[in-house]
C-alpha cells in the first residue's frame, strides 16, 4: 500500500499532496510521447524542415519564412490540438464519472447537435462570418447543454432522465439541422457540414488564444474537482454523509466538464469520440479504479494530436478534417469495446 | 385446508368482460379514425381534390391533372405512409418488449441510423442508385445495427439493464451518422443526393418502389404479430419464459428477423424517420393494458394513423411543405421528454 | 473469513474516547411529495448507546435515519446536533460529527481494500492537505479494527458479502465519527457474517465509546445487541428503552401486529422473540 502513491509535504505541515504513481508515471510518458510527434510535426508539411531547422526557429534564430512556418502556421495547430484534446479527455472524463457509464459523453449525448445548430443558424438564416459561425456554434452547444440539464431536473437530475432528454433535445435539433440544411444553398451547407465534422485547418494564434486561456481556466477548475468527483461516485448518500453536496458538485462539475467543451468546439468544430475514448483508454492503462483527470487529459492530447498529423499527411496534398479521423477513431474503438467485453462475458 | 372450498369471484369474469368490451370499442374507433386519416391524405394537399374524383382516378376512369396527382403523388404517399407506419410501429413494440424498456424504438437504439448508413455507403462510395438495389444494403445495415446494439447493450450484465441500451444505441448511431457524414463530405454528388434523403419523406411519387418495398414489409409485420403471444410470456423473465416453453433464442432471432426487414425496407425508401415506434406503442399500452396483442393489434392501427396525421400537417404548416421526419421529431421529442419525466424510477 | 468474532473483540482498542453526541430530532414531520410518513415525531438519542431502530416496512426508519444525518430534510421540525440545529452546521463538519453508511453505497469497480478505505478520512482533508500522518493511524485503526489487514491489497469486486460489508464499516471507522449510523448493515448478508457484524458493533459501542444508531430488520439481533431500541410504526414512536424492559407480547402486537411470547435468550439474556402459530395446525 505503502508503494502505490507519491507523497509530497511533511506529514505534519500545512500543505501535503499525494499522487498515484501509476497515473502520474503513465501521463508523463503520454506527454512525452505527444511532444516528440508534436515537434516531429513541426517538420513534416508543404515545405519539409529539418529537425535542426525547426529547434532553430522555436528559440528565434533563422530566416523570417523559416520562422512564420513554424511558430506562425505549425505550431499554433500542434498547441491546439493538444490542447483541445487535453480539454476533451477531462470533460469525457467527467461525463463519464457523472453518469456512471463509459458510454455517456458529451458528444453522444447531444451537445455536439446543439454546436452544429449554432453554426447552422448562424451560416445559414445569419450569413455570417467564419468567426460568427464558431461563436454560433459555441452558443448553440452551451445553451442546449443548458436545455438538456434544466429538462431533466427534476428534484435532482437522474442518470437515465439525462441521457433520455438529452437524446429527445438532439431529436429536435437534428430535424432542425436537416431543414437548415435544405433550405441552404449546396455551397453554405457543404461548408457547414464540414465544420459540423471538425477541423484544425487554418488554426493561427489569434483565433486560438482567447478561447484557449478560458480552457486552460477550466481545466485548473476540473482538476480541482477531481476528489469530491471520486467520492460522488460512490452514490449520492454516501458523498452527501462525507460532505460533498451531491446536486451542487454535480452541476458545477457538469458546468465546466461543458464549457470546455464549448471551448474546443469554439476553436476547432466539433470533433467527436476523443471525449468518449480517450478516459476509457487512460484507465485501461492506469487500471486505477477511477477515472483519473490528469491521465485522460494526456491521452485525450495524444489521441487528437495523432489524428491530426494523419488527417494533414495521409492523402497529401488533400487536407482532410480531423473529425473525419476521429470518427472512424470512435467507430474502431467500439467495436474493440464490444470484443472486450464478449470475450469477459465467455470467460 | 380444502382450496375448492373458496367461493368463485363472479366479480372478476365481469370485470374481463367490461375489458374486453372496452377494448373492442377503442378498436373500432381507432379504425375509423385510420380510415378517415386515408381519406383526408388523399384529399389534401397543395389543392383539394374531391372524393369523387379520387374514386375515378383510382378506377382507372379520367385522365386528368387532378388524377395525375392522385396516382403519382398522394396514391403512393398514403399507401407507403400505411405500410412504413405500421411497420415502425410493430418494431417499436418489438423492441420495447424485449428490452423491457418502455423508452426504446428503432431510432434511439441506431436500427435507423444502420440502415442509413449502409444506404450511404451504397450511394457514395458504391454509387448505386437503383433502389431495388440499396435495399438490401438497407436490410443488411439494419440487422447489423440491431445485432449490434444487442450485444453492446447486454455487456457483461444478464439483466439487460435500459441505460446501458440506449446508450449503446445513442452510441452507435453517433459513429455510424458521424461516417456517414464524413463519406458524404469527400463526394460531392452524393451529398446533394443525400442531403435531401437523409430528411425522411413520403413524398417519394413512385408507387413501383411502394410496391417493391410491399412484401418485406408484410413478412415482418406478419412476423411481429405471431410474436406478440411469445413476447408476453417473456416479459416475465428469460428463465420464467423457458420454465413456461418458450424457446428464447428463437424468440430473439425472429424479432431481429421481424425488425430488420421493417426498419430496413421502410427507411430504404423513405428515409430516417423517427419516433413513431415510440409513442404508439405507449397509446396501445394505456389503452389496452399489458397484452402484447392487443398492444401490437392497437400499434398496428395507430401507428399509420399518426404518420399520416404528421404527413397531412407537414403539407400545411409552412409555405412550402415540412418533411414528415421533421414533424414526427417535433411531436415526438416533447411526448419524450414529458414520459421520462412521468417516471418514477428513473 | 479469516477472524473470529472473538479475535476482533481482543483488537479493538480504545480510540479517541469520544464526546458524548447528542443527537435529536424535535416536532419532525417526514415525507415526499404526496406522501406523509411521519407527524410530530420526537426522537432522541442517548449518546454513548447502541441505538436500534426497528419496524415494518415503510414505517419510516430509513427516512428517519436519513433526516437524522441531515440526507433529507424534514417537512417540518427540526434535528438538532450538539445543542444547534443541524442546518447551522457547514456540511464538512457534519460528516466529521456523524458518519453514515447507506444502503445504496456503491464501491467503484476495481477499487482496492485500501483505497475504499481511505477514502473516508474525506471529510478531513482539503484540496491542499490531502493526506497527514493522522490520516494514516485512522486507516490503520479502521482496518485492524474489521479485522481485514490482510486483505488491504484485494480488490472489493473480488470480496465475499460479508467481506464487503466489513470494508464499509472500516470506510466509516476512517471517517472517526462520535457518532456513526447504518441503514440496514446486515440485510443481505449470510447468518454468521450477520452475527459477525453485530458482535463488532457491540464491541465498538462498548471499547470506544462511539454511539452507534442501526436500523435493523431483526428484532431478535436487535434485542440481543443494542442497549437501546426505538420502535417505530406508521410514523409514530411505539416505544423506547432497553430492550428488557420495552420488549413485550403486547409491543410486538402493537409495532407488528405479531402474536408472540418473549423468552430468554440464553446465551445472551435478553428478550428473544418466538412467534405463536398463525395458520390453525393440520
Amino acid at each position: 500500500m505503502e508503494q502505490a502513491y507519491w507523497r509530497i509535504g511533511h506529514p505534519t505541515s500545512a500543505i501535503t499532496f499525494r499522487l498515484p504513481k501509476k497515473t502520474v508515471l503513465i501521463s508523463a510518458v503520454l506527454f512525452a510521447i505527444t511532444l516528440t510527434l508534436a515537434v516531429f510535426g513541426l517538420t513534416k508539411g508543404m515545405l519539409p524542415l529539418t529537425l535542426q531547422q525547426v529547434l532553430q526557429a522555436l528559440q528565434g534564430d533563422g530566416s523570417l519564412t523559416l520562422q512564420t512556418v513554424v511558430t506562425q502556421w505549425r505550431l499554433p495547430r500542434a498547441v491546439m490540438a493538444m490542447m483541445t484534446g487535453a480539454a476533451l479527455g477531462i470533460s469525457g472524463a467527467i461525463f463519464q464519472s457523472l453518469l456512471r457509464n463509459p458510454l455517456g459523453s458529451p458528444d453522444v449525448i447531444g451537445f455536439n447537435t446543439g454546436a452544429y445548430t449554432g453554426a447552422l443558424v448562424t451560416v445559414i438564416l445569419l450569413k455570417g462570418s467564419y468567426l460568427q459561425m464558431a461563436m454560433g456554434s459555441l452558443l448553440g452547444g452551451c445553451l442546449t447543454a443548458v436545455l438538456i440539464y434544466l429538462l431533466a431536473w427534476q428534484n435532482g437530475v437522474a442518470r437515465f432522465r439525462l441521457i433520455i432528454v438529452g437524446i429527445a433535445v438532439s431529436a429536435i435539433l437534428n430535424a432542425l439541422n436537416i431543414w437548415l440544411m435544405m433550405s441552404a444553398t449546396q455551397e453554405s451547407a457543404m461548408s457547414a457540414a464540414l465544420w459540423s465534422v471538425g477541423s484544425l485547418n487554418g488554426i493561427t494564434w489569434e483565433k486560438s488564444l482567447p478561447t484557449g486561456i478560458i480552457c486552460c481556466v477550466f481545466m485548473l477548475v476540473c482538476l480541482a474537482l477531481a476528489r469530491p468527483m471520486q467520492i460522488l461516485e460512490m452514490g449520492d448518500d454516501l458523498a452527501q454523509a462525507m460532505g460533498v453536496n451531491p446536486d451542487r458538485t454535480r452541476a458545477v462539475l457538469m458546468l465546466a466538464a461543458t464549457a470546455l467543451t464549448a471551448a474546443a468546439t469554439a476553436i476547432t468544430g466539433p470533433i467527436s469520440f476523443i471525449a468518449l475514448a480517450a478516459p476509457q483508454i487512460a484507465q485501461r492503462l492506469t487500471q486505477g479504479a477511477s477515472l483519473s483527470l490528469i491521465c485522460s487529459a494526456a491521452m485525450g492530447s495524444l489521441l487528437l494530436l495523432t489524428a491530426d498529423f494523419v488527417a494533414q499527411h495521409l492523402f497529401m496534398p488533400t487536407q482532410l478534417p480531423v473529425g473525419i479521423i476521429t470518427i472512424s477513431i470512435g467507430g474502431i474503438y467500439l467495436i474493440a469495446l464490444l470484443l472486450r467485453e464478449a470475450r469477459k462475458q465467455h470467460l | 385446508m380444502d382450496v375448492s372450498s373458496f367461493p368463485l369471484n363472479s366479480n372478476v369474469a365481469a370485470l374481463q368482460k367490461q375489458q374486453m368490451h372496452k377494448r373492442w370499442r377503442w378498436f373500432f374507433f381507432s379504425m375509423v379514425g385510420l380510415v378517415m386519416c386515408v381519406f383526408f391524405s388523399m384529399m389534401l394537399g397543395a389543392k383539394s381534390i374531391h372524393p369523387h374524383i379520387i374514386w375515378q382516378s383510382l378506377t382507372g376512369q379520367i385522365t386528368s391533372e387532378d388524377s395525375v396527382i392522385i396516382l403519382d403523388g398522394r396514391l403512393p404517399r398514403t399507401l407507403l405512409g400505411l405500410m412504413t407506419g405500421a411497420a415502425l410501429g410493430l418494431s417499436g413494440a418489438i423492441i420495447q418488449a424485449i428490452t423491457r424498456n418502455p423508452l426504446a424504438d428503432p431510432g434511439i437504439l441506431g436500427i435507423n441510423a444502420g440502415a442509413s448508413f449502409a444506404v450511404v455507403i451504397a450511394v457514395a462510395l458504391l454509387n448505386i442508385s437503383n433502389p431495388e438495389h440499396y435495399l438490401w444494403f438497407a436490410l443488411l445495415g439494419s440487422l447489423c445495427a440491431a445485432s449490434l446494439v444487442y450485444l453492446l447493450g447486454s455487456l457483461g450484465n444478464p439483466h439487460r439493464n435500459p441505460v446501458r441500451f440506449v446508450l449503446a444505441g445513442v452510441a452507435l448511431s453517433a459513429v455510424l451518422i458521424g461516417i456517414s457524414s464524413g463519406v458524404t463530405l469527400l463526394n460531392p454528388t452524393a451529398f446533394e443526393k443525400l442531403r435531401f434523403w437523409s430528411a425522411g419523406s413520403l413524398d417519394i411519387r413512385r408507387l413501383d418502389m411502394v410496391l417493391m418495398i410491399a412484401p418485406a414489409l408484410l413478412i415482418g409485420m406478419v412476423v411481429a404479430l405471431l410474436l406478440a403471444s411469445p413476447l408476453n410470456a417473456l416479459s416475465l423473465g428469460d428463465s420464467m419464459a423457458t420454465a413456461l416453453g418458450i424457446n428464447g433464442p428463437k424468440i430473439m432471432l425472429l424479432a431481429l428477423l421481424a425488425v430488420t426487414l421493417l426498419c430496413g425496407a421502410s427507411t430504404a425508401i423513405t428515409g430516417p424517420i423517427g419516433f413513431i415506434g415510440l409513442m404508439i406503442p405507449h397509446v396501445a399500452r394505456w389503452i389496452a393494458g399489458q397484452d402484447q396483442r392487443w398492444i401490437m393489434a392497437f400499434t398496428l392501427v395507430l401507428s399509420p394513423t399518426l404518420l399520416l396525421l404528421a404527413d397531412i400537417a407537414g403539407r400545411f404548416l409552412l409555405t412550402n411543405e415540412l418533411r414528415v421526419s421533421i414533424v414526427t421529431a417535433l411531436i415526438g421529442a416533447p411526448v419524450m421528454i414529458w414520459l421520462v419525466r412521468q417516471q418514477r424510477r428513473f | 473469513m479469516t477472524t473470529q468474532p472473538h479475535t476482533l473483540h481482543q483488537r479493538t482498542e480504545i480510540t479517541n474516547p469520544a464526546m458524548p453526541l447528542s443527537l435529536s430530532g424535535k416536532s419532525l414531520s417526514l415525507g415526499y411529495a404526496n406522501k406523509l410518513i411521519a407527524e410530530d415525531l420526537n426522537i432522541a438519542i442517548p449518546p454513548g448507546s447502541f441505538t436500534a431502530i426497528i419496524g415494518p416496512n415503510g414505517c419510516g426508519k430509513s427516512t428517519l435515519l436519513r433526516t437524522l444525518c441531515r440526507l433529507l430534510k424534514p417537512l417540518q421540525g427540526e434535528v438538532w446536533l450538539n445543542g444547534k440545529a443541524i442546518q447551522q452546521y457547514p456540511t464538512k463538519e457534519v460528516a466529521r460529527q456523524i458518519g453514515l453508511l447507506p444502503q445504496t453505497a456503491i464501491a467503484p469497480e476495481g477499487i482496492t481494500v485500501t483505497e475504499l478505505v481511505s477514502r473516508g478520512r474525506y471529510p478531513h482533508q482539503s484540496l491542499l492537505k490531502q493526506w497527514s500522518q493522522v490520516d494514516q493511524i485512522a486507516i490503520d485503526r479502521a482496518m485492524r479494527v474489521t479485522g481485514i489487514t490482510e486483505l488491504a491489497n484485494n480488490l472489493v469486486d473480488e470480496l465475499s458479502g460479508g467481506q464487503r460489508q466489513r470494508v464499509w464499516i472500516a470506510m466509516v471507522l476512517a471517517q472517526d465519527t462520535p457518532l456513526i449510523l447504518l441503514d440496514e448493515p446486515t440485510t443481505y448478508l449470510d447468518i454468521t457474517h450477520q452475527i459477525e457484524l453485530l458482535e463488532l458493533f457491540f464491541a465498538l459501542n462498548q471499547r470506544s465509546g462511539r454511539t452507534l444508531v442501526a436500523v435493523l430488520h431483526d428484532i431478535n439481533h436487535a434485542c440481543r445487541y443494542a442497549s437501546h431500541l426505538i420502535a417505530l410504526n406508521k410514523g409514530k414512536v411505539i416505544a423506547e428503552g432497553k430492550p428488557a424492559d420495552i420488549v413485550t407480547p403486547a409491543l410486538m402486537k402493537a409495532v407488528f401486529d405479531l402474536d408472540c411470547m418473549v423468552i430468554d435468550d440464553p446465551v445472551t439474556h435478553t428478550p428473544l422473540i418466538v412467534p405463536h402459530r398463525l395458520l390453525p395446525a393440520f
